[in-house]
């Protein structure tokens, strides 16, 4: 419970950190969301400066990120001059988009990756495990842009998905269960897309988790027990193979969330990521700082469950 | 022996692709800025050496492109029209490394044929020489951010793992600011806060440094680690006893250790870091026209046309993943070198 203690503190603080980080970076950052208005001859100068003091856009660093934490606490996260409105509403659906498609992409990818893992580390040097082996490390090599970009010629070449979106027109005021099936089917090549590019990490670790597993005495003693192979392989091998698993789950958010972003780029998938490419272009900065920032809570929110199934699966670490 | 061979395979590929790209103005038959207004998205050129009438030429030659009547925008070759293809021609003046300048290309065919090798885009430049010109400046960004980020990691792992206290923790807590986000959107935050239109000489420096300076932390966690038993080590105490100074012991005892760790983390940065820019670029916030670079032959396939109708349109993109199986290969080689040496 204490470590527990200790690393919702340290989490707490290393927001914190980023929060700042990423706020002060883009204040220093040259130019500013009123910039293009100079631009226009009907706008005079005296209207854009007008407008940065109404904005709060003149202050300086330490009030306006004072201003910024009080707002962050009431929920509003800052204000979005692009959309004209606070952030938090804007960027609470699109968090649910981001988190909906990466939670389907890891559970596909965990669905698939155990048992591929588990079947090379039992399956000898045969040749589809070496096909398996030589498709994971090609897989490991393509682009992520180049992948989804194939997917998407997929969808649009044959029509078997559609091309893109999150939902379709006709599907907006239907009822619950044609619309989730609406949503099932645009969400699953993007998350099918995703899974396959955490698999490769995934099948290697599991792998090389299970092959240490394997040789010890008590699953050979359980198999002379005549205990059924699947399992020994599933219920008694695997629990011992979890931990470095587990701990691959915290950080595989990270790339998760990287991937993500191309994914629902290119198969506009109305998340966070085509949120934070258009804030950066039009100099948005509090919907840049609350993405970057609300990135940063689900990779430390990741981290933190890895460490609790840690603490609930393996009883040697709750002794300590 | 063979895993010699297959080593040597790959260091050639990477010498290869690398001087091919550093002379692109010599490999290419034409500039990277050169238009053919008339035929834009041809297809791929084949090279022939046998004429319609069953005649074996020792040149290769190309059929002339005509536009296809019955469908318009696209293309079929007449084959009444051959243009034979030559070697050491003078075209278009080009500057090797921005000091040599010279006209020499390897290949072209007599005008007023044309030769695609990977097709052409959307103002009829040709993609195979817009793709090694890009590769400039690709892959100087991806070596040069992977250099600086390695070099930010060995003065900062080094100092941190030196010394240790306080500035251990300063530093190492700084570095897990910049692992605690995922790094595309840590990419992108620092890219929100650089000027959006920058000059063609000022992106390749903007691009080395927002990708080189974000991933510094990663190598400076394992050089500190290198560092921190290295320093124990009874040479470096004798010539701590000798008086040696600590810049001398870091320069001398200590960092050449790290050297397995920095290399390898170089050639796995290598690829991440030219994928960066390919990323950044396709999204619209790294190079601009008309200055190719992987990226941006990659980005007209936003448009759904272009994406369904010209599939070589995806060779940029395909090209890259034999470059980067050999990179990782190479990191694997010597991963694979300093285990045995350390055993």
């Amino acid at each position: 419970m204490k470590y527990l203690g200790r690393r919702l503190i340290h989490a707490a603080l290393l927001l914190i950190g980023v929060s700042f980080f990423s706020f002060a970076l883009l204040q220093w950052a040259p130019g500013d969301f009123f910039d293009e208005l100079q631009l226009n001859p009907r706008i005079s100068a005296r209207t854009v400066e007008a407008l940065r003091v109404e904005y709060g856009l003149n202050q300086s660093l330490p009030v306006r990120y004072e201003h910024w934490l009080r707002s962050v606490a009431h929920g509003d996260l800052g204000f979005s001059l692009a959309y004209n409105s606070a952030v938090g509403p804007i960027i609470a659906v699109r968090a649910r988009n981001t988190l909906v498609l990466t939670g389907a992409a890891t559970l596909m990818a965990w669905l698939l990756g155990i048992p591929l893992g588990i079947w090379t580390a039992t399956s000898g040097r045969g040749w589809a495990n070496r096909i398996l082996g030589v498709t994971t490390s090609t897989l490991l090599t393509i682009p992520d842009l180049l992948l989804f970009l194939c997917l998407l010629l997929l969808a649009v070449r044959t029509g078997w998905f559609p091309a893109g979106g999150m939902f379709s027109p006709s599907a907006e005021a239907a009822a619950f269960w044609p619309r989730a099936k609406d949503v099932f089917a645009h969400l699953f090549l993007p998350a099918f897309g995703l899974a396959v590019v955490s698999l490769p990490v995934l099948i290697r670790h599991v792998r090389s988790a299970m092959v240490d597993v394997l040789a010890s005495p008590f699953l050979r003693a359980a198999r002379g027990h005549g205990i059924p192979r699947m399992r020994v392989l599933f219920r008694y091998a695997l629990p011992v193979a979890a931990n470095p698993l587990i701990s691959l789950f915290g950080f595989s958010v990270a790339t998760m969330l990287s991937a993500s972003l191309i994914a629902e780029v290119i198969l506009s998938w109305p998340g966070l990521g085509p949120l934070l490419i258009e804030a950066t272009l039009a100099r948005d900065v509090y919907v840049v700082v609350a993405t970057v920032l609300l990135s940063a809570v689900f990779l430390v929110f990741g981290n933190l469950l890895a460490d609790l199934l840690l603490v609930a699966v393996d009883p040697r670490i709750r002794m300590e | 022996m063979q895993r010699k061979y297959k080593f040597g395979v790959v260091i050639f590929l990477l010498v290869v692709v690398h001087a091919a790209i550093l002379f692109a103005g010599f490999f290419a038959p034409y500039g990277y800025a050169t238009q053919n207004r008339e035929l834009p998205f041809a297809p791929p050129t084949e090279l022939h050496f046998v004429d319609q009438a069953g005649k074996w030429h020792v040149r290769p030659f190309v059929y002339a492109l005509a536009d296809d009547s019955d469908n318009p925008g696209a293309y079929r070759t007449d084959l009444n029209t051959r243009y034979a293809m030559h070697f050491f021609v003078q075209g278009t003046p080009y500057k090797i490394a921005g000091i040599f300048a010279s006209r020499v290309h390897l290949f072209g065919v007599s005008d007023p044929g044309r030769v695609f090798l990977m097709g052409t885009d959307e103002f009829g430049r040709d993609q195979f020489s817009r793709f090694l010109f890009g590769g400039q400046l690709s892959l100087l960004a991806g070596l040069l951010a992977a250099a600086l980020s390695v070099s930010v990691g060995i003065v900062v792992g080094g100092i941190a793992g030196f010394y240790g206290g306080w500035v251990d923790d300063l530093l190492m807590r700084g570095g897990e600011l910049f692992l605690a986000l995922p790094w595309l959107y840590l990419l992108f935050a620092v890219r929100a806060a650089l000027p959006l239109h920058v000059s063609q000489a000022q992106v390749l420096l903007l691009l080395v440094a927002v990708v080189g300076l974000i991933g510094w932390a990663r190598p400076a966690r394992l050089i500190r680690g290198v560092v921190l038993s290295a320093k124990e080590r009874n040479s470096v105490l004798a010539a701590r006893g000798f008086g040696a100074s600590d810049a001398y012991l870091l320069r001398r005892h200590v960092l050449p250790e790290a050297y397995g760790v920095v290399l390898t983390q170089i050639t796995l940065l290598i690829p991440q870091y030219i994928l960066a820019e390919v990323t950044l670029t396709f999204l619209g916030l790294g190079v601009g026209e008309p200055m190719p670079s992987w990226g941006s032959l990659l980005a007209s396939l936003q448009q759904y046309y272009v994406l369904s109708t010209y599939w070589w349109m995806f060779l940029p993109a395909l090209l890259l993943i034999p470059l980067f199986l050999a990179y990782y290969s190479v990191a694997d080689a010597v991963q694979e070198r300093l285990k045995s040496v350390a055993l």
